[in-house]
């Protein structure tokens, strides 16, 4: 049986199509590790075996009837529950969308699938995305592979542990306010967030439209950038998405390997502030070195509205929120309260059974700051302070390729630690939120490991569709270090 | 800083409808009112001049054809739905009254 | 006081169903009716995950309504998200648009007691219709949602309208715009055109604006003049007693001719509008413009004033053609075929209008239809030459109804040509002449009489003879 254990995505889809051996050969011994291992990590909240095998199996019927099997081909993945999946149940982690079985399919698990993928089955998050931990899941926690006492992050945090610990080669994830690359940080994994609009969000359970970015997890930055180069692309069905052709993301992060003559990195002073944990900072300013030592030119810039980017992430965030969760009324689909007498009960107790405690607090604050005579003190705001960061960033491209920053200001922290303080979970996203809220692409990498054994996150930020120049920095980076190849613990049986 | 009281929170939850409990309630009053005075971090931008940011692409609304492709059938559009009745979505009887909005297109 | 001590202040929304085939933003059908819950699609349910992408027809449509109404068209605009909870609503809101309007302004002519009129448009916005309740016995109602996502343009008025009865002709002008674009077939009893009055008082010559009304559910022109001039009578009585209208919603039950209360509207709503994030500002071109103005057709008012130019038709005859424009298409096709315009609108109006139960039959290019213009236009052409008779013209055209066979060939195959000939018709003068003495000799004192001697004469040809010629040979014979 293969030992899939630090497996890459690539090494996977390069012995299927070399007939190095089958997709189903690939397939088993990750179902295999679930089922030993998950238990204890709580990444899945749904593993299709028979999905998988299916799949695989057309996989090697391809390979034998001569056909091409797909750049993907065989390589198992683990969809974030945001993700819809015809005839396979999607939650988003809440109670309310329990036993909803979607009768399509999101574009980009379509996509890796049409690649020759492999779809294990459905990971845990946040509920509909709305956290730093993992914590607010619905359904069960998910631990953190390098410490079962920490988070994984959030809200994709099945989608990193699941990587970190092997339990697939790779996976999907969405990004809202870092929702990809926090977790990525945290678990040591990398996880891109691309342009917005770049991958379509047609079949992704919307949280905040305007920020939600799908995006992948990869153990390497190859492997991220092959799977980020097949869920791209123009799609009829999602009006934001961007027409402009998907860059060779595969190439740009093996042009990493020699070097960065001639790339001019920005280190923003605003992300190098009290509060973040000094492991964290020597770690990453030893990775900015690492990157001079590679050629770039590193140049300091300047992002002024840094300190105004939590608070216009969350009014739009919620305000997004508040509309996009206005559906969820147990007519259709999902929860439904029991014995209600009226339609509003109907309304007031499906919902008020249904979301948690996250969902609601964003619900409420949503309805507040769009309401008629605060719209313009909250939202209205808000969209303004948005293009002012937005503006920040396009001013700092003039002066460098790309930026570089620490990921998250702490490496993963306790369970239960931030629960208490929404305000204080918020906070885990203060080097994220502002990509999200300019639309440009950002890309987290491991980059070191606490003495506790925590890992550490690098952030590349490009500018709109400059995710070439983010691989590419990461890709040297990555040539250059060996912290990608750090493998977590196995979990105790 | 009382800015916000369990009362308007009720009246933001019948808004939402959302059931809260009395727990909930207290609990929900005190964070959104640090939620608030955080964010009221904001007042201190000048924003005059700034057109708001409501899209992060920069293109115009794309159109599609009027073209038909076939819908759902009338059980796969009710497959999920809670409550049904014969091929219609069953919900408790709707009595137009005060407070119900009766097709507010 | 009494109501005429009142000024009546009336705007309204009109809500028009665009005849698209697909939804406003998704693909399944936007066909009227279906079995329940058919013609749905995960975009329209409102499934998580699904997105909006805006159809190009509906876009088009609402901008040919724009340029037809004399609005100012948005080159760019915005649709934004309208929250509120109904079971026919799937996504918890409406897709509509708010601060930033397709159309702005503009006005809907027509006229009102024969003069013309208009009413000035506040703006024209597109949104997605919701689904349908059906509100069922036994506890419990039911949810259909093959109208959900169907394309709608809400026209809403200026509060300028002043009567029922113009308010009335208001929403009978609208929808024989949407007809004449093609853009909705109007029709108010299924619904594609909707019709909510807001309702208020005001005292004459006063500048504030009393507390309005807003009034649903009239599906009809009827309904529309009835409910409002109920309402009026309502809140004059309301006001000279001293008490205060409520600002509510009612609905008109025209069962019982009232309007009721629905629910007050101060306990209501909140829309929370703001931006929809998922579809990108909509922008129109000017070259698109151009475009549609030079193919908007012939619109109801200009061809009234072209109907009732220098020696047309009157105004009345000329507001019956233009209420449909397959009327008026039909009309003009009888005069193109060769008719003189002033008889053809009669035989349009009182043969072809009488037969025709469904209005759109008419349109030219139905070979279903019983008479075609042409065909009309070949009856009317053989009595101006004098071949057939306007007596026997009405049986002929009656004929050529049911038979479906033309005007010539039913006057050649049954004989019906007029007997013209003064030496047949003498003869037959003189005999009936001399079969009533009587009569003939009480002719100068009672000229009346001539009449009997027409009407035996006529009954001689089988209805026939040229009534003017044989009265010259009966006057002549009988010296009167
Ligand atoms: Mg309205
Ligand atoms: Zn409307």
């Amino acid at each position: 049986m293969i030992d899939v254990r630090g497996l890459t995505a690539l090494a996977v889809a390069d012995g299927v199509r070399v007939g190095k051996w089958r997709a189903r050969d690939v397939v088993e011994p990750y179902l295999d590790r679930i089922a030993q291992l998950d238990g204890a990590l709580g990444c899945y909240l749904r593993v299709d075996a028979d999905g998988a095998r299916r799949q695989a199996d057309a996989v090697d019927a391809a390979c034998k009837g001569g056909r091409d099997p797909g750049p993907l081909a065989g390589i198992p993945l683990g969809i974030k529950d945001i993700f819809c999946t015809r005839g396979v149940e999607t939650t988003c982690a809440s109670k309310i969308l329990r036993g909803f079985v979607p009768p399509y399919e999101s574009t980009v698990t379509a996509r890796l699938g049409a690649a020759g993928a492999v779809a294990l089955g459905k990971l845990n998050m946040d509920e509909f995305a709305m956290g730093s931990s993992t914590e607010n899941s619905a359904f069960q926690p998910t631990r953190n592979p390098w410490s079962p006492a920490h988070v994984p992050g959030g809200s994709s945090g099945g989608s990193a542990a699941a990587v970190a610990a092997s339990l697939c080669a790779g996976a999907t994830g969405t990004d809202t306010g870092g929702s990809i690359r926090q977790p990525a940080a945290l678990c040591g994994v990398v996880g891109v967030k691309p342009t917005y609009g770049r991958v379509s969000r047609y079949g992704v359970i919307a949280f905040a439209s305007s920020l939600d970015h799908p995006g992948p997890f990869g153990r390497t930055v190859e492997d991220a950038a092959a799977l980020l180069e097949v869920m791209s692309g123009l799609d009829p069905l999602d009006a934001t998405s961007i027409p402009q052709p998907v860059g060779g993301y595969r190439q740009a992060a093996r042009s990493g390997r020699e070097g960065l003559a001639g790339v001019r990195l920005g280190v923003p002073q605003e992300y190098f502030q009290p509060g973040m944990d000094p492991e964290v900072e020597t770690a990453v300013r030893a990775a900015i070195d690492e990157l001079a030592r590679a050629g770039a030119q590193i140049v300091p810039v300047s992002l002024p509205h840094t300190k105004y980017a939590i608070a216009t992430y969350y009014l739009i965030c919620t305000a997004e929120a508040s509309s996009n969760l206005a559906r969820y009324d147990g007519v259709r689909y999902g929860h439904r309260a029991e014995q209600v007498r009226s339609l509003e009960e109907l309304y007031t107790h499906t919902r008020g059974e249904g979301f948690g405690a996250e969902p609601k607090r964003r619900i409420m604050l949503g309805a507040y700051v769009l309401r008629a005579g605060y719209y313009e003190a909250y939202y209205g705001k808000a969209l303004r302070a948005r293009r002012k960061i937005a503006d920040d960033f396009s001013a700092a491209f003039a002066a460098c390729d790309a930026i570089v920053t620490p990921t998250s200001p702490v490496p993963a922290f306790k369970f239960g630690e931030r629960t208490a303080d929404p305000l204080a979970m918020y906070l885990a996203d203060v080097y994220t939120v502002a990509p999200d809220l300019a639309g440009i692409p950002a890309l987290s990498q491991p980059c070191g490991l606490t003495r506790a054994g925590l890992p550490i996150g690098l952030q590349t930020i490009g500018p709109a569709l400059g995710e070439e120049i983010c691989f590419r920095v990461a890709g040297a980076f990555e040539a250059r270090t060996d912290w990608h190849t750090r493998l977590p613990p196995e979990p105790a049986l | 800083m009382a800015r916000i009281g369990p009362q308007e929170v009720l009246e933001l939850a019948s808004l939402a409808r959302l059931q809260l409990t009395t727990e909930e309630v207290a609990r929900m009053t005190d964070d959104l009112a640090a939620i608030l005075d955080y964010v009221d971090a904001l007042r201190t931008l000048d924003t005059t001049d700034v057109e708001p940011m409501t899209h992060a692409v920069p293109f115009d609304c794309p159109l599609r054809v009027d073209r038909v492709a076939p819908s759902l059938s009338a059980e796969e559009a009710l497959a999920n739905a809670p409550r049904r009745t014969e091929s219609f979505f069953e919900v408790p009887r709707i009595v137009p009254v005060a407070g119900a909005p009766e097709d507010d297109t | 006081m009494s109501v005429a001590d009142y000024e009546v202040v009336i705007g309204l929304e009109v809500h028009v169903q665009l005849a698209t085939r697909s939804k406003i933003f998704s693909w399944s059908s936007a066909a009227f009716g279906g079995e329940p819950n058919t013609h749905t699609d995960p975009v329209c349910l409102g499934l998580p995950g699904t997105l909006p992408v805006l159809n190009r027809a509906a876009v088009d449509s609402a901008v040919r309504l724009g340029l037809a109404a004399g609005c100012t068209i948005r080159r760019r605009c915005r649709f934004a998200r309208k929250h509120f909870f109904y079971p026919d609503l799937p996504k918890g809101f409406q897709i509509s648009q708010f601060d930033e309007p397709i159309c702005d302004g503009g006005a809907i002519k027509f006229r009102l007691h024969g003069e013309p009129h208009e009413v000035a448009l506040t703006r024209i916005h597109l949104e997605e219709d919701t689904g349908k309740n059906i509100h069922a016995a036994a506890g419990v109602s039911f949810v259909d949602y093959n109208r959900a996502g169907v394309p709608l343009c809400e026209i809403v008025s200026e509060p300028n309208i002043r009567s029922a009865e113009e308010a009335a002709e208001y929403v009978r002008a609208v929808r024989s715009l949407v007809r004449y674009l093609g853009i909705g077939d109007g029709n108010m009893e299924e619904g594609s055109l909707r019709c909510d009055a807001n309702v208020s008082l005001r005292v004459r010559g006063a500048a504030a604006y009393g507390t309005k009304a807003e009034i649903k559910n009239m599906n009809s022109f009827k309904n529309v003049r009835d409910a409002i001039e109920h309402e009026v009578k309502r809140q004059a009585t309301l006001l000279d007693r001293g008490e205060r209208v409520a600002q509510e919603t009612r609905l008109w039950d025209p069962a019982r001719g009232v309007t009721q209360s629905m629910r007050s509207k101060e306990s209501a709503h909140d829309y929370r509008y703001f931006p929809e994030p998922d579809l990108p500002p909509l922008v129109v071109t000017e070259q698109q413009l151009t475009d549609f103005r030079a193919a908007l057709p012939e619109l109801p008012e200009d061809r009234f004033a072209r109907y009732t130019g220098p020696g047309g038709l009157t105004p009345q005859d000329a507001g019956v053609l233009i209420a449909d424009h397959e009327i008026a298409g039909y009309f003009d096709a009888v005069v193109a075929a060769g008719a003189p315009p002033k008889r053809a609108a009669n035989w349009v109006i009182n043969e072809v209008l009488a037969r025709v139960s469904h209005i759109p039959d008419l349109a030219f290019d139905n070979p279903g239809l019983e008479v075609g213009p042409s065909a009309l236009a070949e009856l009317i052409n053989l009595i101006e030459d004098g071949t057939l008779s306007g007596k026997l013209a009405k049986d002929v055209f009656a004929r050529m109804w049911t038979e479906r066979r033309t005007a010539g060939d039913l006057v050649k195959a049954e004989g019906l040509a007029q007997v013209s000939d003064g030496a047949a018709l003498e003869e037959i003068c003189k005999r009936i002449v001399a079969a009533h003495p009587e009569e003939a000799a009480r002719v100068q004192s009672s000229p009346k009489l001539i009449g009997f001697f027409v009407g035996a004469v006529m009954k001689e040809t089988g209805g026939k003879g040229n009534p003017k010629a044989i009265n010259d040979i009966l006057k002549r014979l009988l010296g009167s």
